[in-house]
């Protein structure tokens, strides 16, 4: 038993911080955000310096052959720093392409997502906003050897920027696996701004875009398995995110109640403001304590992962969502303006409540996991 | 990172179900003697003080093997190990820790043979969560210390033998904490009175327990005088994840959705009603967190790291999960949760969870208030300033 990180871990966490404090401290975070797509190439290449976009990649492929508990540290580092990268929309193309690819499919794809020079994200949801097999309506036509798809995927994380996308549709009463490159011909992406202003996300749209048959997928056999696995992958990423931001939220705040007198007093030594900071590191905590979990069995337990991921976001969605809005107010009007850095938190928890599945969401799936 | 357990650890869990298995039958459990037996047989084992050293009876049981027992016991819905609950887990550390020879001759195998019962004498009518404060008091005369005052909310003081008491002897302290003299008393000697107190849900597991000039022979005293607080806090590697007792909770939740499933409400099986699939599901969802920060905790432990502050976390979701399972029953059952006498009639569900609702506080307040908890991690672990 075991449940801690190991020294490559602390390592891997204490070099994400320190580049995230000089490369990416929030002044820099803001002049992102402000720009059309939240992205800075010259960022980008410096992660892609550190290995950070084939932290799960094999080694044979160009990546760094950690595991997903590696990859959840580094989130966690960087939804500390609201770090404005396409780090999980990459992180996941190159899972779904690294347990679902052939070997031939992991050589053309893999080493340019390790690297950087693309950008990969899962198009996973339509216009029902469903996470799941039953989502999926994009009817793939048989073409040749290859199919030609015509429809919309929506919420796309990344989309105005990515230039690879791993696209389920329907075919031959299965669900296919398909890896569109943005540059192919009738491939278009529309991203739109968010509440939170350091994420993108839009709409893909496919206008008879052909698919051949060697950029599906070939492992991916049981469609609606490998659509769950990568859901679960993406909840798990998604939550590492949201833990590190509430964290630092906490950590903010904390700090905040330690500095500001009022009544001729710090306003921590109140229990008004005392115990809600108590009940955001209970949260912050056994937040924790479920991602970690969950990421392990990625790995090392996957017959439990979907119970776990769903645990895990669930508990998040309610702990950030107190969180974001706690931290926010226990600031007072300071809190509130547009040039103090909790409210970018808050909306980071406002972005990542409905990302893959909020709390209801999860507790529904658990229910119907659990037998109830 | 690594959740699995050793070979080592495996092959002590495989004893534990054994054991189980060959002792705790639905045939076995049905004999009259069958308690005794059982507390015999675990006796042998060692496995009742296991983390007690060896010399002193115990079986020396490591943090790893400490939880593996408990949880494997737990799961099975197993008897206690060993009967004296309080002497087991504080009275019996704090003798081996600060007892002297004679004192861990005579009280500890009694302990471990479940022949006394201990109580805990530490709260006071007007010192509660600010126990530091308190105000019995004990004076010293001769060979004795003559002890005069009241403690409260004393659990179990009505079925005691002995008394684990807190009292002041020195009221000049500039330090509350210094000062506090812990003395072994028997609740039968002359001038202790047991008040029991009624709870809201009926029982009288507590007390008010009053002294009235009452002789302690110094030699009961543990630990120096003055230095009582301390005796308070146990060095003893004692496991403290909390890990076995989320087997419990489990359990609970378990019967929960079991009752959801064949109570119906409005028609439909209550389990079909958002609210209360909502409702289970989040229970699991923090009972499950409470496992993993258990294992956390017990990972901190195994290093050698001493746990501290952080387990008010899963008292705070303990207290949490105390009321809430409690009103879920309320909530599943409706109007027929109401009853607290008659039958409900045939296929009506029986009310087998009445007092589930009532019976939190001993959880809830026993041990910090949630808001003391909150203290706790604002001031010790956040750093915020104490008020």
């Amino acid at each position: 038993m075991n449940f801690g990180l190991t020294e490559e871990q602390q390592m891997l966490s204490t070099v994400a911080r320190r580049f995230l404090d000089e490369q990416a401290p929030i002044a820099k975070v803001r002049d992102i955000m402000e720009s059309p797509e939240a992205f800075d190439d010259k960022l980008w290449s410096a992660m892609a310096e550190l290995g950070w976009p084939g932290l799960i990649v094999d080694e044979a492929y160009g990546g760094v052959d950690l595991g997903f508990v590696d990859l959840t540290v580094l989130l966690e580092d960087t939804g500390r720093g609201l770090l404005p990268a396409p780090l999980i929309s990459t992180s996941l193309a190159a899972a779904a392409i690294s347990e679902f690819g052939s070997d031939e499919q992991k050589q053309r794809y893999l080493p340019s997502l390790a690297d950087g020079s693309a950008i990969g994200t899962l198009a996973l949801i339509e216009d029902s906003d469903t996470l799941g097999p039953d989502g999926i309506e994009l009817n793939g036509a048989k073409e040749g050897d290859g199919y030609r798809l015509s429809g919309t995927k929506r919420f796309v994380h990344d989309v105005g920027i990515a230039t690879l996308f791993v696209v389920p549709f329907r075919a031959a009463g299965n669900i296919l696996f398909a890896v569109v490159e943005s540059s192919a011909d009738g491939v278009s992406a529309k991203s739109r701004s968010t509440m939170d202003e350091t994420k993108r996300m839009g709409d893909l749209t496919l206008d008879g875009a052909l698919v051949a048959q060697d950029n599906i997928l070939t492992g991916a056999t049981d469609g609606a398995t490998a659509l769950a696995r990568l859901l679960d992958l993406a909840t798990v990423a998604v939550t590492a995110e949201m833990i590190g931001a509430m964290d630092r939220a906490l950590e903010m705040t904390t700090q905040y109640a330690k500095d500001r007198i009022q009544f001729g007093a710090p306003i921590g030594k109140y229990q008004g403001v005392k115990h809600p900071l108590a009940e955001m590191f209970v949260d912050v905590e056994t937040s924790r304590s479920l991602l970690y979990y969950a990421a392990w069995c990625v790995a090392e337990k996957p017959e439990d992962l979907p119970v776990a991921a769903a645990r895990a976001k669930a508990y998040a969605s309610d702990a950030f969502t107190r969180i974001g809005i706690d931290g926010v107010q226990l600031h007072g009007a300071i809190g509130f303006t547009a040039e103090y850095d909790v409210q970018l938190y808050l909306k980071r928890s406002k972005w990542a409540l409905p990302a893959f599945g909020d709390a209801e969401f999860h507790y529904e799936r658990l229910a119907s996991l659990g037998g109830y | 990172m690594d959740f699995n357990l050793t070979t080592k650890e495996e092959s002590f869990r495989d004893e534990v179900r054994t054991f189980i298995a060959d002792n705790l039958s639905p045939e076995a459990r049905k004999d009259p003697g069958f308690l005794g037996n059982w507390l015999k047989k675990i006796r042998e084992k060692r496995w009742v003080g296991f983390n007690w050293p060896e010399e002193y009876g115990g079986g020396g049981g490591g943090i790893m093997e400490q939880v593996i027992l408990k949880e494997e016991m737990s799961k099975a819905g197993a008897p206690p190990l060993g009967l004296c609950m309080m002497g087991l887990q504080w009275v019996g550390p704090a003798i081996i820790q600060y007892g002297t020879e004679d004192q861990k001759n005579k009280f500890l195998p009694d302990i471990l043979d479940s022949k006394y019962q201990w109580c805990t004498g530490y709260s006071e009518p007007g010192f509660g969560s600010d126990l530091a404060s308190l105000q019995c008091k004990g004076v010293r005369d001769g060979d004795e210390y003559v002890v005069n005052g009241q403690k409260i909310w004393t659990s179990l003081a009505a079925w005691s033998d002995w008394i684990i008491l807190l009292t002041r002897t020195d009221f000049d302290t500039e330090d509350k904490h210094e000062g506090i003299t812990c003395l072994l008393v028997e609740m039968n000697s002359p001038g202790v009175e047991v008040r029991p107190i009624k709870n809201m849900a009926g029982s009288s597991h507590f007390a008010e327990v009053f002294f009235d000039n009452v002789r302690v022979p110094a030699q009961n005293r543990l630990g120096d005088e003055g230095k009582g607080w301390g005796v308070t806090i146990s060095a003893l590697a004692h496991e403290r994840s909390g890990i076995s007792e989320v087997a419990g909770l489990v359990d609970q939740l378990d019967d929960l959705v079991q009752l959801a499933k064949r109570t119906k409400r409005n028609g439909r099986p209550a389990s079909e009603q958002p609210s209360i699939r909502h409702r289970l599901a989040k229970a699991s969802v923090i009972i499950e967190g409470m496992r993993l920060n258990g294992q956390r905790f017990l990972t901190k432990q195994l290093k050698g790291e001493p746990l501290s502050s952080e387990t008010s976390i899963n008292k705070l979701h303990r207290a949490f999960l105390a009321i809430e399972l409690g009103d879920l029953a309320l909530e599943i059952k409706g109007s027929a949760s109401q009853y607290t006498s008659g039958d409900n009639g045939p296929g009506m569900e029986q009310n087998r969870l009445p007092s589930g609702a009532l019976d939190w506080p001993n959880v809830v307040i026993g041990g910090g208030t949630p808001n003391i908890q909150r203290n706790i991690i604002a001031e010790r672990i956040l750093g915020l300033p104490k008020d």
